[in-house]
This record gives C-alpha cells, sequence and structure tokens, in this order.
C-alpha cells in the first residue's frame, strides 16, 4: 500500500494479504497504521468493542475504518494502557487517530450532503444558530405584542405565541430534523454494512446494540470502573453524566411528547400546573441536562490531553454550551413564568431549543446516532462466522 | 531512615514495594526511567502463567502444580532449581486476589491465544494496564517514588546494605546532584543486562570471521536494563547463577525498533512455511511442535546463523493463518524474485524451496493439530505443517534475535536474600529478571517471568520489611485464593 502521508515512517499497511483498498486522507490513513500495530497486539481487547472489531479484519479499508471511528467512545483506556503510545516512535494513540475520522464521518455522511461543511467550523454553526434562534424569538415577540415585558401573563404561553403558531413551525423543524437525521444514519448504515450474504439475527443483535446503548456499556472500561479522564485513573463519572444528558434530554422530549397529547387528545391546554406530568417531566429533564453537560464540561476541561482531537473542542463545547442554554431558560422560564418576565424568558428558551433543533444534524447531537449505528453493527456482525482464522493451536 | 529501598521500577520492583508498605514499612522505590517509559520490560507483557486445581474466572480446566512443574523442566531441560521453581508455581496459585486488590484486572485470553486459556491469565489492557494499577496503589498508599532515578552504585559492609547512590543528572534541564541513600533494608529489581550492547557483544564474543554477534540482536525491552547494578553486585562478590548468553530470546522482523518493539514485532509464519538463513539454506525444523511451545527456541536459533539473520517463506495458503504481522512481508510471485527482492542467493534459495517442496508428504493439514504433513529424506526435516510453497503471491519476513531479558542473575534462595559466598545478606534482597536465572537456567514458556517476578517481589518485599522492623500482617501473606 503507498502511503499518502509522507511522514508516516513506521509500519504502514503491514499485512501481506492484500493491497488495501485506496485510503482517501491522512486521517483515515493515520488509522489504517496504528490498527495494523494494534492487531498485531491486542492487549486492548478486554476494553471496548473496537478491538474484538478489529480482529475480524486483516486489512481495513475506508468503511471499515468510519464503522471503527464510530464504534470507538474515546474512553481512553486504551492510550493509557499502550506500550507504543508516545514517546514510543510508533505514537498509537487510537482514541486520537478515531476522533480525528469520526468527525470527517459527520461531515461526509450529513444529509443534504453540501451541509457536511457546517462540521468544518462547529462552534460558529452552533453560534450563529443560537443568534438566529434568540434574534427570531425576541422579535417575534415585539412583533406580536409590541414590547419585550407585556406584563403577567399567569403563564399563558399562548397569550404570547399563539399555540398553532409554534406547533407549525416547530412541527416543520422537527420534521426536517427526522429525515435530515435518518438520512445521515441511513448513509452512514450502508456505507459501513454492506448487505451480508449470511442471515443475520437482527433481533438479539438490535437488543445488545440497545443495551450498549442505554447503559453505555462501553464507558465502563470493560472491568466495570469507567474510563480514563485526566491520567490512567478510571471513572465512572463520564458515563453517569451522559447518563444525566442523554435520559434528561428523553424526559424533556416525553415532556413536550405528553403535552401535545394533553393539548390534541384531552384538549387540557397549557399552562399546566407544577404537579402535571408535562411539568414534572421537563423539570426532571431539565435538571437531567443541567447536570448532565455541566459535569461534561467540567470533565472535558480537564481532559487528558491527548485524548480525543483537541481541534474539534469548539464542535464539543458548542454543543454543550447549546444544551445548558435550553436547559438552564427552560428551568428559569418555569421559574418565572408568572412575572413580567415571561415573554422574555419564553423568546430566550424557545430560541435556544430551535437552535438545537436547527442543528441536531449538523452537532456533537449526531454522535449518538452514528455510534449506535456502529454498535448495532457490532452486535449484528459478531453473530457472523469469523472470516479470519488464526491457527488455533 | 527510610526503611525500605526499592530499586527498580517493573512488576516484581512494585510486587515488592506494595508487600513491604502493606507490612508498615516506609518505602521508597527508584525507577531509572523517566514517569513515560516506567515499568521495564513488565509494560510489554500481558499475562502470568497460573497453576490452578479448578477453573478459576478468566482460567478454564486445571493446571495443576505438577504439570506447570514439568513444563517448566522441559523448556529448561532440568537447569532450574525445584525448590524456587514450586515455590513460584505455588504462588502464582494464589497471588491474583492480592493483585485484583491493587487494582490488576483480569480478561480471558486474546484472540489468537486460545493454546493459553488455561495457563496463563491475561491483564486487561496488558502489562502497562498492570503497571499503571500498581503505581497508582503504591502513590495512594504512601510509597515514595522516584523517577530518573538510575543507581550506580551499592555501598555495602560485611555483606549488609547500606546505602545506594545515584550520580549526578540532569532532568529536564534541572540539574540533580549526587545522592547517596541510605535505608534499613533494599530490595533489587532492577532488570537484567540485556540494554547493555557491550555486555551483549563481550557475553556473545566473536565470531571465526571476526563478526560481534550480539551487535545484530534487538531488544524488545526497555531500553533501561542496562545491567549496572548486577554488575556493580558480581564485583561487590555476590553469587551469580546462569550463563551471561542465556535470555529469553525469540525471532522477531528483522525491521523492529533496536528497542521496546514488544509483542507486535513477532513473526508467527515460521511453522506455516519454511525459515532460510542468509545463504538460502533452511536449518532447523520448522514443524518440531505447536509455535508458542517453539517461539522461544528460534531467537538463539537465528543468532547461530551468520549474519544473524533468517527469512521466515510462506505462500498464499498460509495468509490470515497467523496473528498479522506489524511490518509487510515482500512478495513476489515467484521463487526467484522472492530471492531477488530479499536479496538472498537466487540459485540456492530456489533450490532449497523446490527440494523442500518435492519432500512434502501432504496428509490432512490441520494448523491447529500436530498433523501427519511432513517432509520424507530432506535434512533439517519439516516434521508438521508442511506443505509446498507453491501458490504465489510468496511473501519473506527477514528475521532477528529478539532478546526479552538475560538470564545470568544473583543466586537467592526462598527468602529472596542475595548471597555471598554461600551466605545470605541480612538485608539485601533480589527480585525479577535479577534472579529468574535461578529458576530459568534456559528456555522460556510464556507468562513464567511474570509469575517469578510476582513471587519473589512479593517474597522480597515482606523479607525487607521485616529485616527493617516491621513483619507482615497476616493479609499481606494470606495464602489461599478466593475465586472472583
Amino acid at each position: 500500500m503507498q502511503s499518502l502521508n509522507p511522514e508516516v515512517q513506521v509500519p504502514i499497511s503491514a499485512n501481506c494479504a492484500h493491497q488495501s483498498i485506496p485510503v482517501l486522507n491522512i486521517a483515515t490513513v493515520e488509522v489504517d497504521r496504528q490498527l495494523h500495530i494494534c492487531n498485531a497486539c491486542r492487549y486492548c481487547e478486554g476494553f471496548c468493542a473496537v478491538f474484538p472489531a478489529m480482529t475480524r479484519r486483516l486489512e481495513f479499508n475506508q468503511a471499515d475504518i468510519h464503522y471503527l471511528a464510530n464504534l470507538c467512545h474515546n474512553c481512553g483506556a486504551c492510550l493509557h494502557a499502550c506500550q507504543y503510545a508516545e514517546p514510543h516512535e510508533f505514537a498509537v494513540n487510537i482514541p486520537q487517530a478515531m476522533a480525528k475520522v469520526r468527525r470527517d464521518t459527520y461531515a461526509e455522511y450529513t444529509w443534504p450532503p453540501a451541509l457536511g461543511q457546517l462540521y468544518r467550523r462547529n462552534g460558529l454553526t452552533l453560534a450563529l444558530a443560537t443568534a438566529a434562534g434568540l434574534g427570531f424569538f425576541l422579535v417575534l415577540v415585539l412583533a406580536i405584542k409590541g414590547t419585550l415585558f407585556p406584563g403577567p401573563l399567569a403563564g399563558n404561553f399562548y397569550a404570547i405565541f399563539p399555540h398553532d403558531l409554534l406547533a407549525l413551525m416547530f412541527g416543520v423543524v422537527f420534521a426536517f430534523v427526522v429525515l435530515a437525521l435518518g438520512m445521515a444514519v441511513w448513509r452512514f448504515w450502508r456505507e459501513v454494512s454492506p448487505p451480508s450474504e449470511e442471515p443475520i439475527q437482527m433481533g438479539a443483535a438490535a437488543l445488545e446494540a440497545s443495551e450498549a446503548v442505554l447503559r453505555l456499556k462501553y464507558l465502563d472500561g470493560g472491568h466495570g470502573e469507567g474510563c480514563n479522564e485526566e491520567s490512567d485513573r478510571f471513572t465512572l463519572w463520564r458515563r453517569y453524566f451522559h447518563h444525566c444528558t442523554f435520559y434528561g434530554f428523553l424526559l424533556c422530549f416525553a415532556a413536550t411528547s405528553v403535552a401535545t397529547l394533553y393539548h390534541f387528545i384531552l384538549k387540557l391546554e397549557a399552562p399546566y400546573p407544577l404537579t402535571s406530568l408535562p411539568v414534572l417531566l421537563g423539570t426532571a429533564g431539565g435538571l437531567g441536562l443541567l447536570v448532565g453537560p455541566t459535569g461534561l464540561l467540567w470533565l472535558h476541561w480537564r481532559r487528558h490531553p491527548k485524548h480525543g482531537d483537541s481541534d474539534q473542542r469548539p464542535m464539543d463545547y458548542g454543543f454543550i454550551a447549546l444544551l445548558l442554554l435550553v436547559s438552564l431558560s427552560g428551568l428559569a422560564l418555569l421559574a418565572g413564568r408568572d412575572t413580567g418576565s415571561m415573554a422574555l424568558l419564553l423568546a430566550l428558551h424557545l430560541g435556544a431549543v430551535m437552535a438545537f433543533f436547527l442543528t441536531m444534524p449538523y452537532s456533537k447531537f449526531i454522535h449518538g446516532f452514528f455510534r449506535s449505528a456502529a454498535l448495532l453493527k457490532f452486535a449484528s456482525e459478531r453473530r457472523q462466522p469469523d472470516r479470519v482464522r488464526m491457527g488455533g493451536e | 531512615m527510610i526503611d525500605v529501598l526499592v530499586i527498580g521500577g517493573g512488576n516484581a520492583a512494585l510486587c515488592a514495594a506494595l508487600m513491604a508498605r502493606e507490612a508498615g514499612a516506609q518505602v521508597v522505590l527508584l525507577e531509572a526511567a523517566p514517569r513515560c517509559w516506567r515499568g521495564g520490560n513488565s509494560q510489554h507483557t500481558r499475562n502470568l502463567r497460573c497453576m490452578h486445581e479448578s477453573p478459576q474466572d478468566v482460567l478454564v480446566d486445571a493446571y495443576t502444580e505438577e504439570e506447570f512443574w514439568q513444563d517448566l523442566l522441559k523448556v529448561t531441560g532440568g537447569v532450574t532449581d525445584e525448590g524456587l521453581a514450586r515455590r513460584v508455581i505455588r504462588d502464582s496459585s494464589h497471588c491474583r486476589d492480592w493483585m485484583r486488590h491493587h487494582g490488576v484486572r483480569f480478561q480471558p485470553s486474546l484472540s489468537g491465544t486460545l493454546q493459553l486459556a488455561r495457563t496463563n491469565a491475561f491483564f486487561t489492557g496488558g502489562g502497562k494496564a498492570l503497571i499503571n494499577a500498581y503505581y497508582r496503589s503504591a502513590e495512594a498508599l504512601g510509597v515514595q517514588i522516584r523517577y530518573n532515578s538510575p543507581v550506580t552504585g551499592i555501598e555495602l559492609k560485611d555483606n549488609r546494605f547500606i546505602a545506594a547512590h545515584l550520580a549526578a543528572r540532569e532532568i529536564d534541564g534541572v540539574h540533580w546532584p549526587a545522592e547517596r541513600i541510605e535505608a534499613r533494608s533494599c530490595v533489587l529489581a532492577a532488570g537484567g543486562f540485556e540494554s547493555n550492547r557491550d555486555w551483549l557483544r563481550e557475553a556473545w564474543g566473536q565470531s571465526e570471521n571476526g563478526d560481534w554477534a550480539a551487535d545484530n540482536f534487538l531488544i524488545r525491552g526497555t531500553r533501561f536494563n542496562t545491567g549496572v547494578l548486577l554488575r556493580a553486585l558480581i564485583d561487590a562478590g555476590a553469587d551469580t547463577v546462569g550463563d551471561p548468553t542465556q535470555a529469553h530470546m525469540v525471532a522477531i522482523d528483522a525491521r523492529a525498533p533496536l528497542y521496546d518493539g514488544g509483542i507486535c514485532t513477532r513473526i508467527d509464519c515460521v511453522s506455516l512455511g519454511v525459515v532460510v538463513n542468509r545463504e538460502g539454506r533452511r536449518f532447523y525444523d520448522e514443524g518440531e511442535d505447536f509455535w508458542p511451545k517453539r517461539y522461544a527456541i528460534w531467537g538463539r536459533l537465528v543468532a547461530q546463523q551468520p549474519g544473524q539473520v533468517g527469512y521466515s517463506i510462506i505462500d498464499r495458503k498460509a495468509v490470515g493463518r497467523f496473528m498479522p504481522p506489524v511490518f509487510p512481508g515482500t512478495s513476489a510471485n515467484s521463487l526467484s524474485e522472492l530471492a531477488h527482492r530479499l536479496g538472498l542467493p537466487e540459485a540456492a534459495f530456489v533450490e532449497t524451496v523446490e527440494a523442500y517442496n518435492q519432500a512434502c508428504r501432504v496428509g490432512t493439514f490441520d494448523h491447529t493439530a500436530l498433523d501427519d504433513c511432513r517432509t520424507e529424506g530432506l535434512v533439517p526435516a519439516k516434521t508438521h505443517w508442511a506443505r509446498p510453497i507453491d501458490t504465489p503471491p510468496f511473501y519473506g519476513y527477514p528475521l532477528r534475535p529478539g532478546v526479552t531479558f538475560t538470564y545470568l542473575g544473583l543466586r537467592t534462595d526462598e527468602t529472596a536474600a542475595v548471597h555471598f559466598s554461600g551466605k545470605p545478606s541480612p538485608n539485601l534482597f533480589v527480585a525479577g529478571e535479577m534472579m529468574a536465572g535461578n529458576v530459568l537456567g534456559k528456555g522460556y514458556t510464556a507468562g513464567v517471568g511474570m509469575s517469578i517476578g510476582t513471587a519473589f517481589g512479593r517474597i522480597a518485599g515482606s523479607q525487607a520489611a521485616a529485616a527493617s522492623g516491621h513483619q507482615p500482617t497476616s493479609m499481606t501473606v494470606g495464602q489461599d485464593h478466593a475465586i472472583a
């Protein structure tokens, strides 16, 4: 195989079997180089799914690398345990090499494809979307009410924005988001998972993958003690804060869904009392979305500099900041819904939520979808016979 | 004054430091390497050979004391000390709970290492993860760890340890003056001398044609095992054991880095093809036994060839049947082209392979058994897995001897004490590669280095603590294992 990266001196493509399928860019070539070292070592097999998936291959084409990059949870365990990490001349750093490819996959499989560019300067993307969302709703309040402080309205949001207007705006955006995310995941899946000749028990695989997603199995280090943050010490905090964020998001989503049912089916109109189901779900979710992203931000701040790709900090921090803006403004709105600031708080919250929705297919949000797809591929692949057969002596 | 000074920073040193600290001693550990290279050869290890009477968490089936002993007897050809060997074997059956207590985690045998699932407990993440866990535990327990601290000499009085000397040195631009560190007792666990090129040269000598064989050796492990302390003790009259040319030596890819190539540079396709020397001639039965039982002799075999080089030759049939090598093989569509690309004498090489091909009596090829594919009338014979090398593309991998660790060490007994003219020192102990030669006079079997280092590290730590006035507690000498 020829190297496209002149700086890569140490083992490039290390197997004699076939010429590699051409790989496209430096980030992918680097993963290919490192995986050939890993495949000859294999000490990290117990940490996560990446290495067992790697050992099923002798060569790594672009689809393999895109799949493995999204299977990697960037837990850091393999870096701290690596006998070939810097200052070793092999300079193996799988979490970092995978992270670089991972962002490329977000850009590559995004739909519509032209919007993949939004991942190149993702911090800017999120900042502009947030500004636009906030600006839009503030102007909308002014346009409808003529002032940002129309006085206390007893928590009646619809006194500011008519229900149907909100339902229409968010409905349209949400439908687009579902379409864009679905298309992106489909494009990714089709690339990494070509149709198989062997029948696969997709049900069992889906069950296993769901468990890995919902429990964040691969943030447990393989031994249940967690992943690495600032050092070779293991901690479960990243897993816990992810759970807060993920389930917080789902609770907020559930709150909105329940409220929609209340409105259209039960004909119960907002504002709902503090002890009602939508408010309880939303409050719990909001707290989760406050604690989770704050914790993740704190961990990210302290993380070992060699974990992941520092170029992606604007994407990571931007996403966390937007999540925090959504939860903070939501909780502030709940606290101030009976005051004269309600209209302003509502505009801020809706602006943040709109920015969050609009950027769902073009932000770090997508990582959960691609990772889930990669986990499903891992679970189904595991159920197929291993094509690589070492002498089992 | 420090109670226990541990010199070294690998598995044995850490085991000693942890045991001594658990016994209540104040412990200082001196690691020659900077933090990023800490752990000596232990950072490249992956498992521990363990005796067990019944299935035990990651270990299947049973591996009895007697079977372990017989394996050791076989690989060493009897050059071992039965008492010490059995001590290591028994310790290996109950040390793992203590290891877990200090953060070491185990996993089932890695893919491609099924043959070790019964005998060897693999560390989750390998040896560097083990080392990290031990260092974390040692720090948490209050062991004082000093990196960049190579000991240059030992002060002894009437066979008693008095102090260790560190030369003045420069670390990250900061000047550190020479130091003299006193302690009540001391554990030596600073490794063999495999990274000392001059010593290897001296040990292996010069051939008739003027070659220094050792100049062509690669070192699979750390560059910090220069044997300074071993030499100092030998000069001070300590009793030694072993032959300086004996070592755990395997055939590795000739393109591996000079140091720290570790596991990934090994070439596992020897038994699937033939191996020729630089003259294009075969020199040993490639199919004598399963590769995991033979890999440890091939370093020495290659070391005995002209130029200390060999070439493992396979054809397409072998691809995918062995652990993928880290460097690409040289490939060609004909044998003469392969000879040309590898820089081998074409006629001799082609003749060797053709003679081999014609001698092959192919039965039922089975790489997982000692099959009936063998050669007839060929010298040296290939007794299993002999299939003609006739399916292009052909591949060649250059081999060099890769030294893992040397066996020349300090003679010791069940107390791990360093001996002077047959008498044990009251406060100087030894563990790890510096004494492994007591158990391993020659040969090797996977994971036994870590078994020796763990057993004797633990003994040396307890003994050193006791010599400094701290008796080990019952917890630290816990005898029986519980199954996790």
